[in-house]
């Protein structure tokens, strides 16, 4: 009973880092329709320099703070120059687009801070089965999500955002700003992704870090739906849990069948996702 | 339709050619060997043309992407002195980022578009044995693979091939002989990875503390959490925690140990138990908010085993000497026992050289190798013979004290793969003054 | 005259012409680049077969991969446990084992759009090569299968083991992609294509949508075992390593560099994979860089490359030539301003 008290736990902390990569995902996707394949490599970026403010002076929160600035930043600055002028180009040149920041970044990261791993801190004590970090790591995503679906569902800052996503043109007529709410959109998903990044690296850092976990992640979005925050938490959260369950039972080897076979089984069902709402009619 | 049926009488008589070549898993009757008495490829009178596949991007880079800057600082230094018997060297990497596919494409290209003379410290077990055979075919002396397992000591097979690291079963009996001595009766785990380091290690640890196993657990390299293992071998209560592990996961196991409240005795093999490594890995979490404990005391007590001169060694020769040349040539790296392995891999590899001639062809280097002549900054003597391409043969058992430094536990013995017993050996070992290449 | 032959014909004999240039150029090069020129053949037909999937059905895959892993360890296992069977027994039996997995894949993928199939594309491209883990004993777990492939006939042993495995990539390679011609060119490209631009309107024309999407994947997949089956027989290698996201990525990434919907877009995309790996190789030592540096120096040049091709020639070299043909057809209007 221990064994499986003590996965759940473990499956929990991970599953929170899922959920957050994936919201981020999910935020993006509602915003603009694409599927950001650079959001471990911004996380990425901004948790290296985490590391080097950290280092540099010796304060994690310091360091912490820098990554969430640097990951809005770099959000923006990669919606306004690379997504917007491929917005009428298809679903697969923003793909491209992406897959191709990633491979710089990534690349980049490597070249500042070396292919070795440093160690990365935790943003408190580790020790214990569920330990003061991993609690954090769980009330952090619960805080930070619970905000952004308030902010969705409750502020017109949120429908401004939900309407300049679904129907852009009757948007801009009602005098949204659309272009201002994309780029927001972006910033705020690169935040939470960051976010995500700071929670999911400790205890190394090197430039393949984050690749696992975003496949992790960008199951647990399609698992919940691309369109729907909560599912995508929900999703995350089960499958952390669904996934510890393996590793620790089954064997640590069978981690990514078992993801894609929780994938096929659920999208076999429910092609748009658990929670996701189908968007064309079948004839 | 006429053209469909010439198509179809064509498509068969294709077939019927076509089945007539051989099976493709069947070896043709007469399968060459490399010509012999032509003269080497990469020799010129001024220069020798090495190369070697390592892992300098990707998953494995991380510690591993030294081990070739250690190696082209003692060249530097070799070339500087005037090269060996007249000829500098030049040493040719390629990067496979740990990717099978990549090492066999760039194995090629050194063979065939650099020519190389000979190929010196492949890295990786998955990795080289793709082109193990490869390098046997065209006569390509395959020198010093940095890897421990068994394979690269086949003399029938692969005549071209000799090994340098101590194999993982040798290794395994010096662990397994240590623990039965010092650790009687205690339960012990094993955490190994899921490769042949953990088949290989194990039938060496088997062959002195089978009884004492309680646990196995292998991991995965791709797969940073070791949670699941390390749970179940707390569950298991095991004492003594033996492993097999390359450094990341050496320092994972401890962080991980740490999390949960399990403090085993924990043995590291050589491949993971770089102390200065390790201490890069570990320090930053023993000063962690919260913690008590200081970098040192995290890895105190943790025993190791070695066969090349430890960068902590204040009284080693060959330490200061390595020192040197790592002070001249490659200051701005971190000083660590990986770069060591480098170092020594190329200055293993400049004496048989040096042994083989200024009448430098393929035969000559390899008859060198396997002379048994080769001492040198090794704790253990190399197994290298006419019927042995063994690297290394034995280990020292090291512990790591609370100020950093390392104490020898026992020192360094030597056996065999088989079920030899494992035994000292009392042969004095070799200053650099004695085999002295350059200057 | 050649208006008048069957297609089939015509890409046969056009198949053939190329073979035969290809055995002069591998005369006239050296053994080395033989093996590049053998390695951009498989690509070629991994991106081909992605062409069809991606390009004319539109069906975005991050898996394909997958296939390729399929298709190597097909090959290796048959060399090692049967190894009376000539590779040709091996190749049709890799691409076979593709084009099984496919029609599998494309069943289940059947009812997903856009993104959802890039993930769960994406979760096959992780989570099959670690079935590797599973049946160590079978498939050696992460050191992979390594194993020596005897295909040269006695007369011709004279010849370096490069260029005759040039010879025989090129042959299933150009073999396939008549195959693959007649298919985009027939029937099937006119279905695929209809299905892409609009499925509800496919479907009242009388299309069998869900039987389209997955006759695609059955198609891009068995070339996509074919592929990895010429990797094996070209590398004597299969191992998971080899089969990572990075690599389902690249197929990608080629195939939009090509052209996508294109099947000579896939000739292009092949070849700048391996030419511009090297040459990026190249400028890092060229310029000797500091280690951190040149080791990552390829990637981010890659990235970089994509990046710009997307934003600046979104039709890819296929298009961009496309162009300039046009523009090289086509008179240039007279000073009185003719009609276009």
């Amino acid at each position: 009973m221990t064994t499986f008290f003590n996965l759940t736990l473990a499956g929990l902390s991970s599953g929170a880092v899922y959920a957050a990569l994936g919201l981020s995902l999910v935020i993006i996707y509602r915003a603009t329709r694409v599927v950001n394949f650079a959001q471990p490599a911004l996380a990425l970026i901004s948790s290296y320099v985490a590391y080097s403010v950290t280092k540099d002076t010796g304060s994690y929160w310091l360091g912490f703070a820098a990554a969430i600035v640097v990951g809005t930043v770099l959000g923006v600055a990669v919606e306004r120059l690379l997504v917007r002028p491929l917005r009428d180009a298809g679903e697969l040149s923003a793909i491209i687009a992406t897959l191709g920041l990633l491979l710089v970044l990534q690349a980049v990261s490597g070249m500042i801070w070396s292919n070795e791993p440093h160690a990365f801190s935790y943003a408190f004590d580790f020790r214990g089965r569920f330990s003061a970090a991993d609690l954090f790591a769980v009330l952090a995503v619960v805080v930070t999500a619970s905000g952004v679906l308030l902010l969705f569902k409750f502020t017109s800052l949120g429908l401004r955002m939900r309407a300049a996503a679904f129907n852009p043109e009757v948007a801009r007529l009602l005098g949204v700003r659309v272009g201002v709410m994309l780029t927001l959109g972006w910033g705020l998903a690169a935040a939470v992704g960051s976010l995500a990044g700071m929670l999911a690296i400790p205890p190394f850092i090197s430039p393949t870090t984050l690749d696992e976990v975003f496949v992790f992640a960008l199951t647990a979005a399609v698992l919940g739906g691309l369109d729907n925050p909560l599912g995508t938490i929900v999703g995350g959260l089960a499958l952390g849990i669904g996934l510890s369950y393996v590793s620790g039972l089954l064997g640590p080897e069978l981690v990514p069948l078992a993801a894609l076979a929780i994938l096929v089984a659920v999208l076999a069902v429910r092609p748009a996702g658990l929670f996701g709402r189908a968007t064309a009619r079948r004839v | 339709m006429r053209s469909s049926r010439s198509a179809i009488a064509i498509a068969l008589a294709s077939a019927l050619v076509l089945a007539a070549c051989g099976g493709a898993g069947e070896t043709p009757a007469n399968s060459g060997g490399a010509q012999n008495g032509e003269p080497a490829p990469g020799v010129t009178d001024t220069e020798v043309v090495i190369g070697t596949h390592q892992p300098l991007t990707g998953p494995a880079a991380p510690g591993y992407s030294k081990i070739s800057v250690g190696s082209r600082a003692v060249y530097d230094y070799i070339n500087d002195g005037g090269g060996i018997n007249g000829r500098k060297i030049t040493y040719k990497v390629e990067d496979d980022a740990y990717n099978p596919t990549k090492t066999v494409e760039v194995v090629k290209k050194l063979v065939l578009e650099e020519k190389i003379f000979a190929m010196v410290g492949g890295l990786g077990t998955s990795t080289h044995s793709k082109v193990l055979d490869y390098l046997t075919t065209e006569g390509v002396p395959d020198l010093l693979v940095s890897s421990g397992a068994l394979m690269w000591d086949s003399p029938q097979k692969h005549p071209n091939t000799f090994g340098y690291q101590v194999d993982y079963t040798r290794e395994g009996k010096v662990q397994g002989q240590y623990i039965k001595d010092n650790f009687a009766g205690k339960k012990v785990g094993l955490l190994m990875q899921n490769d042949d380091i953990g088949t290989d290690s194990q039938k060496g640890l088997d062959q002195f503390i089978k009884d004492q196993v309680v646990d196995r657990k292998t991991y995965d390299p791709a797969n940073t959490d070791v949670t699941p293992q390390i749970s179940a071998l707390q569950a298991s209560g095991a004492e003594v925690l033996v492993c097999e592990c390359i450094p990341a996961f050496a320092a994972l196991t401890i962080l991980t140990s740490l999390k949960i409240g399990y403090k085993p005795q924990l043995v590291v093999s050589s491949i993971g138990a770089d102390p200065a490594t390790l201490t890069g890995l570990v320090e930053q979490f023993a000063r962690q908010g919260g913690t008590q404990v200081s970098g040192g005391a995290l890895l105190t007590g943790i025993i190791g085993t070695r066969y090349l001169p430890s960068v902590r060694g204040a009284d080693d020769p060959w330490t200061s000497f390595f020192k040197e040349i790592h002070a001249k040539y490659i200051p701005q790296e971190a000083f660590t026992d990986t770069l060591v392995y480098g170092m020594v891999m190329a200055y293993t590899f400049a004496q048989a050289l040096k042994a083989a001639g200024r009448d430098l062809t393929r035969q000559k280097i390899m008859d060198a190798m396997s002379s048994g002549e080769l001492k040198g900054p090794g704790l253990t003597p190399f197994g290298f013979g006419k019927d042995s391409h063994a690297g290394y043969t034995g280990a020292l058992v090291f512990q790591l004290a609370a100020d950093g430094s390392v104490k020898t536990l026992q020192e360094a013995k030597v056996t065999d793969r088989e079920s030899g017993e494992v035994k000292s050996y009392s042969e004095k070992r070799l200053t650099p003054q004695d085999v002295k290449l350059v200057g | 005259m050649l208006n008048k032959l069957p297609p089939v014909v015509v890409h046969l004999l056009a198949a053939l012409g190329c073979l035969v240039l290809l055995v002069l150029l591998t005369f006239a090069t050296d053994p080395f680049t033989n093996l590049r020129i053998a390695t951009v053949g498989y690509y070629l037909i991994a991106v081909a077969g992605l062409a069809l999937l991606t390009g004319f059905n539109g069906q975005v895959s991050l898996g394909h991969g997958a296939f390729m892993f399929i298709g190597a360890y097909t090959v290796a296992l048959l060399v090692k446990r049967v190894p009376a069977f000539p590779i040709w027994a091996d190749l049709l039996l890799a691409t076979a084992a593709g084009g099984v997995a496919g029609l599998l894949a494309g069943a289940a993928a059947a009812r997903l759009r856009g993104p959802y199939l890039a993930g769960a594309t994406l979760a096959l491209a992780v989570g099959l090569p670690a079935v590797t883990q599973r049946f160590p004993d079978l498939l050696a777990g992460s050191n992979g299968l390594s194993f020596t492939v005897n295909s040269q006939p006695a007369g011709l042993r004279s010849i370096p083991s490069t260029q005759w495995q040039a010879w025989i990539v090129w042959l299933a390679v150009l073999l396939a992609l008549v195959v693959l011609a007649n298919l985009a060119r027939g029937k099937l490209g006119r279905t695929l294509r209809a299905v892409r631009d609009d499925e509800v309107a496919a479907s009242l024309a009388g299309v069998h949508v869900g039987r389209t999407k997955i006759l695609a994947f059955l198609v891009s997949s068995a070339c996509g075992g074919l592929a990895g089956g010429l990797q094996a027989f070209l590398l004597g290698t299969a191992a998971p390593g080899s089969f990572t996201v990075a690599l389902s990525l690249s197929l990608l990434a080629a195939l939009v560099l090509g052209g996508l919907g294109s099947l000579w877009g896939a000739l292009w995309g092949a070849i700048a994979l391996v030419y511009f790996q090297v040459w990026t190789d190249d400028i890092a030592e060229m310029l000797s860089l500091r280690n951190d540096i040149s080791d990552n120096l390829p990637l981010a040049l890659y990235g970089v490359v994509l990046i710009v091709i997307v934003l600046a020639f979104p039709a890819g070299i296929q298009g961009g030539l496309r162009k300039l043909w046009v523009r090289v057809r086509r008179p240039v209007p007279s000073q009185r301003g003719e009609a276009s």
